[in-house]
């Protein structure tokens, strides 16, 4: 089962202990313990001891050289007429909202045709699959860069059939579009994510709807695609969060300063620049922690959704 | 959700299943019918090929144009391998202040130390949670997957400046530390989803052997484990390979650049005619990935299929 699946199932069961888990309870509790030892000090002095560190920080005025000056909620106040921020939001939310569903979609389709005991499927998917490896790395960011400059591979290969294309890259119109494709192009991990979970839909279903002569589309719509909402509303609900995080692919295509014209700000890259390029700690902070409120209202909105469309067996 | 409980077995897919229609085909339909498929199958291949070789052109197209002098590179779109030569790797390899073979061996430091925390901590963390019982487990279990969809940036300020007030910054230890403690809650899960799916009884009759839960740990789980470990290797290999953030945040001194940040310096440092070095050194950056990716297919397709890890 997965992390997501997980954890909305255990906000569902609410039985009281098993008779042998209260008896099993207690017994175990200092070996438990010392296993857990590497990840609850983990917890404490680098996740939660940080998470209330920044939740501080982001209500004071810190540039790491002089103790931090409680501001209350000015930080916040600032991020409301932060016209450079507001800005990042757009460019962010432009990724996220255009970049993951075409990337499902491509995803989606693909396992599709490569589900049906297609002959070299190894050879397919490993292919498809490379790009989602190689995606976040700064040498395809490089790369990217290259392909979809003024005399890029791109424009080499337009101009072959006449076409003068723009510099993709140095075009605020174009250059965000560059780097959702980038995204798009690795859409080789959620893929093989679907095609495991076609495996998963019983063949009599199919066999059945064929035997009351019903067509590939009906097919499709009536069992694949319920079958499948569960791990469709998995790939979703992850690349969401994943894709609010993205940094590398905008820093490296951009020289590191969100241009042209602030056209591939991420909000992440805004945030290092803030905190990391100016030392402005406190304003870093409050950014974070509006980052995780942006990422857990889309998930939490993504599992209240989920109730209408995902649809389960058990 | 138990349609995704039990992947594991589909996740293999290209020798288990694929029985389905392919067997289907070729019995009793007449013979139009099975004409039709083979159609249907060609135009199948033909689509996949198409797409699957607009996918990897580019990565092609750079590791031609690495051998290719700089003026072509710009004006070549094809991947004819005529005029090659290695000058831009011997130019790229030593255009830093060190030779790039330095930073990889930063970067290889850092991967090691990586893997070994995570395979250390997070089997502890994944035994516990999957087979003693214990107070505030549910309470734990419930942390550690929510800290799974923490987005990191929330806890970086202070982690840079708890680092940073301790000397670390310029070390690999901000890197390699957070693994030792088992931070990468991902890999825990998937420990944890592993060892629900060993037997029990296995543990259960070492016990009665007088076995305690160290012993169990060690010469029972570990040993059955070994899959769900060599994911965790593969994936923590590949992403602290890649990993630039954190080296961007915590590596500012050349000599401690790991593969990433040095790539990006070069970009800075160079100006736009040296494509050719760059990509030279970018395939380098990549090699490692992709023998990786070569060797380790089978654990990283099931990985990735089970858990939804990239």
């Amino acid at each position: 089962m997965s992390a997501i699946g997980e954890l909305s199932t255990m906000s569902r069961r609410k039985g009281p202990m098993t008779k042998e888990e209260k008896k099993a309870n207690g017994r175990d509790n200092k070996a438990a313990y010392v296993f857990l030892l590497p990840w609850l000090i983990g917890l404490v002095v680098i996740t939660v001891g940080p998470m209330l560190m920044s939740l501080y920080l982001s209500f004071t005025d810190y540039n790491l050289l002089q103790p931090p000056q409680w501001v209350g909620i000015d930080n916040f106040v600032r991020m409301f007429g932060d016209a450079r921020l507001h800005n990042s939001l757009r460019v962010t939310f432009t990724y996220v909202l255009v970049g993951v569903p075409l990337q499902l979609a491509v995803a989606l389709v693909i396992a599709l045709v490569l589900d049906k005991g297609l002959r070299g499927l190894p050879f397919y998917r490993s292919i498809f699959y490379l790009p989602s490896l190689l995606g976040g790395s700064v040498a395809v960011a490089i790369l990217w860069k290259q392909i979809f400059g003024t005399t890029g591979l791109v424009n080499q290969v337009l101009a072959m059939i006449g076409i003068q294309g723009p510099g993709w890259i140095s075009d605020p119109n174009t250059a965000l579009g560059s780097i959702i494709l980038l995204h798009v192009w690795t859409f080789g991990s959620p893929m093989i994510i679907f095609l495991a979970g076609l495996r998963q839909i019983p063949n009599m279903y199919y066999e059945a709807a064929e035997v009351d002569g019903a067509t590939t589309l009906q097919k499709f719509w009536r069992i694949t695609l319920p079958m499948l909402s569960p791990i469709i509303f998995f790939n979703l609900v992850l690349q969401i969060i994943g894709s609010f995080q993205s940094f590398t692919q905008a820093f490296i295509v951009s020289g590191g300063n969100g241009g042209p014209s602030d056209s591939t700000m991420f909000f992440t890259l805004y945030l290092y620049q803030k905190g990391f390029g100016q030392f402005d700690m406190g304003y870093a902070s409050a950014m974070a922690w509006f980052l995780l409120v942006i990422i857990g209202a889309f998930t939490a909105i993504n599992f209240i959704a989920s109730k209408y469309w995902v649809f389960y067996d058990d | 959700m138990t349609k995704i409980q039990t992947l594991p077995a589909a996740a293999e897919g290209q020798s288990s299943k694929t029985s389905k229609s392919p067997r289907r085909r070729e019995s009793p339909g007449s013979l139009a019918f099975s004409r039709n498929a083979r159609i249907k199958g060609l135009i199948k291949h033909a689509i996949l090929i198409l797409v699957g070789g607009i996918m990897i052109y580019p990565l092609l197209w750079m590791v031609v144009s690495s051998l290719r002098p700089n003026d072509l590179i710009f004006r070549e779109p094809g991947l004819w391998l005529n005029n090659l030569e290695m000058s831009n790797y011997t130019d790229g390899w030593s255009a830093l202040t060190h030779p790039f073979g330095h930073y990889m061996i930063n970067s290889a430091i850092v991967v090691l130390g990586s893997i070994l925390g995570n395979l250390i901590s997070c089997s502890m963390a994944a035994y516990a949670f999957a087979r003693l019982q214990f107070s505030g487990k549910k309470l734990f279990f419930g942390i550690m997957l929510l800290t799974i969809m923490l987005p990191f940036h929330v806890v970086i300020v202070p982690q840079y400046i708890l680092f940073s007030q301790i000397g670390w910054v310029n070390t690999f230890w901000p890197l390699i530390v957070p693994k030792l403690l088992a931070t990468d809650a991902f890999f825990v899960f998937l420990m944890v989803q592993f060892i629900r799916g060993i037997p029990k009884e296995l543990d259960e009759a070492a016990r009665i052997d007088g076995a305690g839960h160290p012993r169990i740990f060690l010469r029972v789980i570990l040993p059955l484990m070994v899959p769900a470990l060599a994911t965790t290797t593969i994936f923590t290999f590949i992403w602290t390979w890649n990993d630039f953030f954190g080296a961007l945040i915590y590596l500012t001194d050349p000599d401690m650049f790991t593969v990433p940040v040095a790539l990006r310096a070069f970009v800075d440092s160079q100006s736009a005619t040296s494509w050719g070095s760059l990509f030279a050194m970018s395939i380098v950056s990549l090699f490692p990935v992709f023998l990786v990716f070569l060797f380790g297919q089978r654990f990283l397709i099931k990985g990735i299929a089970t858990t939804g890890i990239k």
